[in-house]
């Protein structure tokens, strides 16, 4: 007879899951309505999710005055850990959502929106992302992300469209991959420290003085791969331009965020402390890596003929550039991780949002995407204030002073500095000339060209009052950035600095 | 009101071209004109407010914009700035009131007007990164001036200019993250305030690198030998409004930031790579001089002579000394007047006969005798005529850095002769002879629009030609802080022995001669 176990109920500190619960509760309220009476608005399933993500951000915010004042919290026998980077993690993706799930209120019809379960799977995708960046547990990490990639893989699939089938498959196929090597990683790292707690690992591994080393790198180039293919690095990046292709432009705008910044998270837990504890060869690899994504990825969008395929590359080389920060691994270089990545957030939600509204239902003859450069010819003639926001995304994307992501850009490039990595500062601020190019070639198409006839009719032609907001949210966001910054970055250090980072 | 008076003079053009896009096209040129207007007298008062003899800083205004990592809205002029501010405001006013381009006017004048703020704010920032943030806001009304409203090759032309600017100061902006670090490394705190960085004192080798960074940037601006491949281009396709601005304007900021972060941030710095860089600008004169002499297209030929010219302000900086830098800084201004002008001139005829080529002309004095009058000066000015601006900046450049090295001096002032001789033949070519084409014969001589922008530049041409004075007391009068800095923190005894010592002059002779 075993004896019967006792555990305060207390001691779980269930209430560190109540973020997440609120989305999950979130995805069934929406199948339940569907369930009782079906056929309603897509409307509603807007503004169903929206009012849960307040809910949740309120939660998080909640813990967020409260991590200010206690320090982390953690729960349910350590499987969840609400420290800074939690709460600062949780923050970005509920908002994030919370900002491109309007783009759903097109004034064309599109058939994923009418599915109740579209709206249900991106719920659960988020609470998926939450519980991934709110644990040090290998294991609740590995949950979390295959909750939210599997969503993920249905709502890009339900965009109903051949090339959205291919790029599900696509990524799923990648995301597999990514799995198993995740798996292995974790496996290796629990074969030789007994433990699957990051923090519990970084102590074990400490305390023989990393003897073990040759099972640690090969644990550490699974996770890198593994990470490698979630964040896009290259060499695993060759799933990203098609993705972001066949899936709408909102959803594309979507996974250059949301699912990224879950990403920094986990590789910011697991690889900062390798780094500090001068496992040379993780920097090595790190450094070349960090330099190669840049690089690479800007040559590559340098060649793109499609706008969004653009945007897919320069999203690989931005993720590159704050893969840096975990390189360099001061509270500096985290705190302009997460200040860059919130900037970034606003100015891509802009970009993906202007070519969402200009969204075509069939391509024209010779067309061979949704959004070629040829699309944008002229736009200043046609509808200028378009072209001027698409302008100014584009600069901010480039990084020209005074719009938002030059903030990120220049702290980031400092803690570099800070850092002792000067070649890299070099490295990083050269590669934003690079990356000047093909933004300015859509300003060249837009603000120096003829207007083509036939795309006339397109432009715009989704845009609802709901999305000329978002558009002009993010505007905002990307021009008064300036002000934003210092409150951010005291916020952000604060969280990052109590955290341990 | 007095004491936001930068403040005003740099968000005035800003505001004004947002209200701009409510404005009837029919109605945008006057609007434009207007608005220019109003800057330019704000300019002009701001003058009569400025105390020549206070030499510091004055109207400084301060503002946090990012408190946690030092970035401050700190503005301020002196003797340096306060006369470029005055020259961008005065060239945007006649630039806009001398348009002739008729294709989407209120979008040109919208963006002019932008331009405006950040040629103003260039000039009167302290603060690296204010001054960062309109360094580089200036290039993009630039990129679709020569973009939009350019030649056949606007496209390429534009996105060269961009390029090639933007990958030089992103060079600069790491040196400028450098120097906050190194600031923060003395004293604990962030700060890009460039008075603070005033008083700090870099070791030698830490000096040279980030001479180097910050030069990179500002060569390419300038342009310096080797970086000026994307002028002519630039040049030869931006419409008239464009290359005035350009000229007159646009490539000053260069050599402005060489005086004010250059030479006092890194004197032991400026004293090494002074003759590296003298020689670099008497290629630069030499060279594109030649250059110019084979042009055949008219515009290209002022374009490379400014190019030449500004070879000229670069040597007179790197003299080191208050003569050369007043000089080079009177030079500037001389150099834009009259490089601005030679523009205008250029887009006359274009306007007339839509061809640049100086073989399509010949004998226009006969034709267009006002015109011929009035380009005369500007060549004569261009040549460095004595009585005209120009001769008071290179005389004092060149007086400063005779004080340096005689030769070098000798061989950029026999350059200057190649200067008249491409300028005379180009003049000769274009204006002397028979008039030998038919479409020539009935060109109509300059209008009253056109006067009304060429007659003052010539009236200012000769006015400082013959007294400098008002501007050049006020220059030199801030010139000499910034000496006296550089001599107080030299560390090397060649930059002690090459920056005069303005406080105390008989210490350095005696030093000198026990040497």
């Amino acid at each position: 007879m075993l004896e019967p176990i006792h555990i305060s109920l207390a001691s779980l500190n269930i209430a560190t899951l109540a973020p997440m619960i609120v989305a999950i509760v979130g995805a069934l309220t929406i199948l339940c309505i569907d369930l009782i009476k079906g056929g309603l608005h897509k409307s509603l399933y807007v503004m169903v999710s929206l009012l849960f993500l307040m809910i949740d951000l309120g939660l998080i915010v909640d813990f967020g005055n409260l991590f200010i004042q206690n320090g982390s919290v953690s729960g349910m026998f350590n499987m969840m850990l609400i420290d800074g980077l939690a709460i600062l993690g949780q923050i970005i993706i509920v908002a994030g959502s919370m900002l491109f799930i309007p783009l759903a209120l097109t004034s064309k019809r599109f058939h994923e929106y009418n599915y109740p379960e579209y709206f249900s799977l991106f719920l659960f995708m988020i609470a998926g992302f939450q519980f991934m960046v709110a644990t040090d547990n290998l294991i609740m990490i590995f949950v979390g992300l295959e909750t939210a990639s599997l969503a993920l893989y249905a709502l890009i699939a339900l965009h109903n469209r051949s090339k959205s089938f291919e790029a599900a498959v696509k990524y799923f196929t990648m995301g597999a991959l990514a799995a198993g090597f995740y798996a292995f990683g974790s496996m290796i790292l629990y074969a030789i420290t007994g433990s699957i707690e990051i923090n519990q690992i970084a102590a074990v591994l400490g305390a023989d003085h990393y003897a073990n080393i040759g099972y640690v790198l090969l644990a550490i180039s699974f996770l890198l791969a593994a990470f490698g293919f979630k964040l896009s690095m290259v060499p695993f990046h060759t799933w990203t331009p098609d993705v972001y292709e066949g899936s709408s432009a909102a959803m594309a705008g979507y996974m250059s965020i949301v699912p990224k910044i879950a990403g920094f998270i986990v590789s910011m837990r697991l690889f900062e402390f390798l780094v500090h504890s001068g496992v040379v060869w993780l920097q090595v690899i790190l450094y070349i890596a960090v330099v190669v994504t840049m690089t690479a990825s800007n040559i590559w969008a340098m060649v793109q003929t499609d706008v969004k395929r653009m945007l897919a590359y320069s999203s690989i080389s931005h993720a590159g550039f704050v893969m840096a920060a975990i390189l360099i691994g001061t509270t500096q270089s985290n705190t302009a991780l997460f200040l860059y990545w919130a900037l970034f957030s606003f100015t891509n939600l802009g970009a993906f949002t202007m070519l969402w509204v200009s969204r075509q239902k069939n391509l024209l003859p010779g067309q061979s995407s949704d959004h070629p450069f040829e699309k944008f010819s002229g736009l200043i003639k046609t509808m200028p204030m378009a072209a001027i926001m698409m302008g100014l995304f584009m600069l901010s994307l480039a990084g020209i002073p005074p719009f938002g992501l030059f903030w990120g850009k220049i702290y980031i490039i400092a803690s570099a500095v800070t850092g002792g990595y000067t070649v890299l500062a070099l490295i990083m601020a050269l590669n934003s000339a690079l990356a000047a190019y093909y933004y300015l070639k859509l300003i060249v198409y837009m603000f120096m060209k003829e207007p083509v006839k036939e795309y006339g009719k397109y432009y715009l032609v989704n845009a609802s009052l709901s999305l000329k907001t978002i558009i002009g949210i993010a505007a905002v966001g990307t021009i008064f950035a300036v002000l934003a910054v210092n409150p951010l970055l005291k916020v952000i250090t604060l969280f990052v600095y109590n955290s341990g980072y | 009101m007095q004491e936001h008076i930068l403040s005003i003079l740099i968000f005035f053009p800003a505001l004004a071209a947002m209200l701009g896009f409510v404005v009837h096209k029919d109605s945008a040129r006057a609007y434009g004109i207007t608005v220019a207007a109003i800057e330019f007298f704000l300019s002009l008062w701001l003058w009569n407010l400025y105390d020549p003899m206070t030499s510091g800083m004055q109207f400084m205004e301060q503002a946090p914009l990012v408190a946690a990592f030092g970035i401050n809205y700190l503005v301020g002029i002196d003797g340096i700035s306060l006369f470029i501010i005055i020259l961008s405001t005065f060239f945007t006013m006649i630039g806009i009131a001398s348009l002739t381009e008729t294709r989407r006017v209120k979008d040109l004048i919208i963006t002019l007007l932008f331009l405006e703020m950040t040629m103003v704010g260039v000039f009167a920032a302290l603060d690296a990164i204010v001054f960062y943030v309109f360094w580089e806001l200036s290039l993009i009304p630039m990129l679709y001036i020569i973009g939009a409203w350019g030649g056949p090759l606007r496209i390429y032309a534009s996105i060269k200019f961009f390029l090639y600017t933007f990958t030089g100061s992103l060079v600069m902006l790491v040196g400028m993250l450098f120097m906050a670090y190194f600031y923060y490394q003395a004293t604990g705190q962030w700060s890009f305030s460039l008075l603070e960085w005033y008083r700090l004192i870099l070791p030698l080798n830490f000096q040279l690198w980030l001479f180097a960074a910050f030069f990179i940037g500002f060569a390419i601006k300038v342009p310096m030998f080797p970086f000026h491949t994307w002028l002519p281009y630039a040049h030869g396709q931006a419409p008239t409004i464009g290359s005035v601005i350009l000229a007159a304007i646009l490539l000053k900021m260069g050599t402005y930031a060489f005086v004010r972060f250059s030479l006092p941030l890194f004197p032991d710095a400026s004293v090494f790579f002074m003759f590296p860089i003298a020689i670099l600008a008497i290629i630069m004169i030499i060279y594109t001089a030649m250059v110019a002499y084979a042009q055949e297209d008219i515009k290209q030929v002022v374009a490379y002579s400014s190019v030449s010219h500004m070879g000229v302000i670069v040597l007179g900086t790197f003299a080191l000394n208050v003569e050369g830098i007043s000089g080079s800084i009177f030079l500037m201004i001389a150099h834009g007047v009259v490089s601005g002008a030679l523009f205008l001139l250029v887009g006359v005829i274009y306007d007339r006969r839509h061809t640049k080529l100086m073989s399509e002309f010949g004998g226009l004095a006969s034709v267009m005798p006002r015109y011929a009058t009035i380009f005369g000066i500007m060549m004569m000015a261009s040549v460095g005529l004595p009585l005209t601006i120009n001769f008071v900046g290179e005389f004092l450049s060149l007086l400063g850095f005779y004080k340096q090295s005689h030769a070098f001096t000798l061989v950029a002032g026999t350059a200057i002769i190649v200067g008249a001789i491409y300028m005379l033949s180009a003049y000769k070519k274009m204006f002397f002879g028979n008039v030998t084409k038919d479409e020539n014969k009935h060109l109509k001589d300059v209008n009253m629009t056109e006067l009304l922008a060429l007659v003052p530049l010539v009236v200012i041409t000769v006015w400082l030609g013959v007294y400098p004075k008002p501007l050049l007391e006020p220059i030199s009068h801030s010139v000499e802080p910034i000496v006296q800095l550089m001599h107080d923190k030299a560390q090397t005894a060649e930059a002690q022995a090459r920056i005069p010592n303005l406080a105390n002059p008989e210490a350095m002779n005696s030093q000198e001669e026990t040497r």
